[in-house]
């Protein structure tokens, strides 16, 4: 009966979560979808090789030794603990009681392997216990500089803190769970860890032991759901996110900024006397330069703010953040997804539908022009982003609606333009004197 | 100082080996020019067939892309490609990165397609040919040299070697400055910042660029593009290091090695 009542109640809890989840990811999905159309297909052998090396193998994170390394062991630590967790969900759905190794406990060499993978998870839990406290560490008492930036104040601070804070969490389900098994057994299951616990639950008894090992399977159980649940609201669906990210990554050269077709066809027209401009549709929608909402950006950019999960490295190596400017390549990141919430919260409170809110992603409390002007395109902020996002992709669109929608320059840079329709350069002088270097 | 524009060389049915795009830097700066004609006579002293599109060569309109004024930017592309085209341009050559940037990458989607070299890559070429002889090596004896990396070389086109192994030409010592290559700091001109005054903040970009290369001690700050040249001598001068630190070009200092050009150090 009490078995019955644990396998419902525990169905009950993953189809909650399984449907919290799906509506979370969704969200997500709609959000990123409100993003303009572009193709990315194509090169799919160059794609996958940079999602393997990049997001799989984790090659961009090395650049960063000290993070790079905790980086790793938490990173698989998480992903071995997936196999314990698979007899996990087996035992809460049939009500069994670590099913897998009654199964395989008289085959010597299956029973060596079941007791080596879990001792290998136990081992690597260990050490994932490390890297979490360091982690916390360096965001807490030494303050790395770019874990400590003005954009992370409120939420994003505490939604480190909580995944940091569940990493610990876990683990202790782990061990209390395995240890107590391990107790109430007499180490019947050798698992290597666990059993150098042990003596620290010598003086419990039976009863209080399976509270321990209830405590630890359903608590780890209801961890990994809550976090499947927190994932699509939190900077660490980076772990899912990165993969896809990673792959419909830019494969041009860094330098390279797309040029607008709009722009040729009306200069083709412009540069052409003969031309015969084509009929207009008076109900076509009118073509907009550049971005100022999420609409205008592509997948690929609403994506990409997606994935980012606030490390900062873009921050600390921007040259117009190190000196002092407003400009943070992360909160460009941070700004978008924000915004993109904020108009999936609209669209979904009315029905899907979009209702103009009069605000944009340039200031509003988002992106200010001040930060826009003040990035020199240096490609840093990409070049460190261990996940391939570009900052500089979203800048330069929102820098083209200020320019060529808004009117919105410097004077310098007005001067600036003037004279290049001018003369051909972006300083007053002649073309007629181009060649005037020879003579010096 | 013998130079031959495209026009030049179509009106007698020659082909110039390369196209040397100038750029407005080049063209119209003082401190450039001495670039544009220290490259020039490399050029000339290795009799490479060359040409200059002279007064029919325009902005390539870099910075009025990167301001996010594609207006601009595209009017004057297609009328350089027209240019271009209509000579049979197939190879080009600048000594300016944000050029180079632009006419390799953004170029070709817009009807032009050329091959395109900076400088660093093309004297490097020279020199691993064996076609260019160091006979100045009193100048650099003893004297140490910092590459400034531009960004529109290394991080946006990926060529970090190239500017370096002609440094190592010279008979001098070539030291790093604390972010170099890949995290190699920004001088402040790109992205049209060259044309603007900064955003209000602590310090200026090209002010913490220098500091990296005073902390080398290097007498000489080698750049590969017109713009960090100007970003970093405003520096140094600002920091009064201008009797101590110079900043050329790397086509300066290579022409200086061959005894075609003498610097002062």
């Amino acid at each position: 009966m009490f078995t019955i009542l644990q396998i419902v109640l525990f169905i009950v809890l993953c189809v909650t979560a399984g449907f919290l989840a799906y509506k979370g990811y969704l969200r997500v999905y709609k959000n990123i979808m409100l993003g303009k159309s572009e193709d990315l297909s194509g090169d799919s052998s160059e794609r996958l090789k940079n999602m393997l090396l990049i997001a799989f193998g984790q090659k961009k994170m090395f650049k960063n030794i000290t993070p790079a390394v905790l980086h790793l062991l938490i990173y698989v630590g998480f992903v071995i603990t997936q196999i314990e967790l698979i007899e996990v969900f087996i035992d809460g759905l049939t009500g069994s009681h670590r099913i897998v190794f009654h199964a395989v406990k008289d085959i010597p060499a299956l029973r060596f392997l079941y007791v080596f993978t879990i001792s290998s998870i136990e081992v690597m839990s260990v050490f994932v216990f490390i890297a979490t406290v360091a982690f916390l560490c360096r965001r807490w008492i030494l303050k790395v500089p770019r874990l400590n930036k003005p954009e992370l104040k409120g939420f994003p601070v505490m939604d480190a803190t909580i995944i940091l804070v569940s990493e610990i969490y876990l683990l202790a389900c782990i061990f209390s769970m395995n240890t107590a098994d391990m107790a109430l057994h007499n180490g019947e299951y050798g698992f290597f860890v666990s059993n150098l616990l042990m003596p620290a639950f010598a003086g419990f008894g039976e009863t209080a032991l399976h509270v321990f090992e209830r405590t630890g399977w359903w608590g780890h159980m209801l961890g990994v759901l809550a976090l499947l649940v927190y994932l699509p609201y939190s900077k660490h669906l980076h772990i899912l996110l990165a993969f896809p990210n990673t792959y419909f990554g830019r494969l041009q050269p860094k330098g390279y900024i797309s040029n607008m077709p709009e722009i040729t066809k009306e200069i083709k027209l412009m540069m052409d006397p003969s031309a015969v401009p084509p009929p207009v549709d008076a109900n076509a929608a009118p073509v907009k330069f550049g971005a100022k909402d999420v609409f205008d950006l592509t997948w690929k950019n609403l994506l990409d703010a997606y994935t980012c999960t606030e490390c900062g490295r873009c921050t600390a190596a921007c040259p117009a953040n190190q000196t002092g400017k407003l400009l943070s390549p992360r909160k460009i990141m941070m700004d978008t997804r924000d915004r993109m919430e904020e108009v999936g919260r609209i669209k979904a409170a009315n029905n899907g539908v979009w209702i103009d809110d009069g605000k944009s992603l340039i200031e509003n409390n988002y992106i200010t022009v001040e930060e826009l002007r003040a990035c020199t395109t240096c490609n840093a902020c990409v070049e460190e982003c261990p996940i391939m996002i570009s900052p500089l992709e979203i800048i330069v669109e929102l820098r083209r609606n200020l320019v060529m929608e808004e009117s919105n320059a410097p004077a310098e840079w007005n001067g600036m333009f003037t004279a290049m329709e001018n003369n051909g350069a972006p300083w007053q002088f002649s073309q007629q004197d181009r060649l005037n270097w020879k003579n010096g | 100082m013998q130079v031959k524009t495209y026009a030049e060389y179509a009106s007698t049915g020659e082909t110039p080996e390369v196209l040397f795009w100038v750029g407005c830097a080049g063209s119209f700066d003082q401190r450039a020019q001495k670039v544009t004609r220290s490259f020039v006579k490399i050029l000339n002293h290795l009799n490479i067939r060359f040409a200059v599109l002279g007064t029919e060569e325009s902005c390539t309109g870099d910075p009025a892309k990167r301001a996010g004024n594609e207006f601009v930017f595209q009017m004057l592309a297609l009328q350089n490609i027209e240019v271009m085209n209509t000579y049979g341009v197939k190879r080009i050559v600048t000594t300016c990165p944000h050029c180079f940037n632009i006419l390799k990458n953004e170029y070709p989607s817009l009807g032009g397609n050329y091959e395109v070299i900076h400088h660093s890559t093309f004297l490097q070429k020279l020199i691993d040919e064996g076609r260019i002889k160091i006979t100045d090596t009193a100048t650099f004896k003893g004297k140490k040299i910092t590459y400034h990396d531009s960004c529109y070389l290394g991080r946006a086109n990926e060529i970090y070697e190239a500017p370096r192994k002609v440094l190592e030409e010279l008979d001098a010592e070539l030291v790093e400055m604390k972010s170099c290559r890949t995290k190699g700091l920004c001088c402040g001109a790109g992205g049209a910042q060259m044309f603007k005054e900064d955003e209000k903040g602590t310090k200026r970009i090209n002010i913490a660029r220098t500091e990296e290369a005073l902390e080398t001690n290097a007498q000489i700050v080698a750049a590969a593009c017109p713009f960090c040249n100007t970003m970093i001598t405003d520096g140094v001068k600002s920091k009064e290091k201008q009797q101590d630190v110079k900043v050329f070009d790397i086509a300066e200092l290579l022409a200086a090695g061959q005894g075609l050009e003498t610097i002062s150090l």
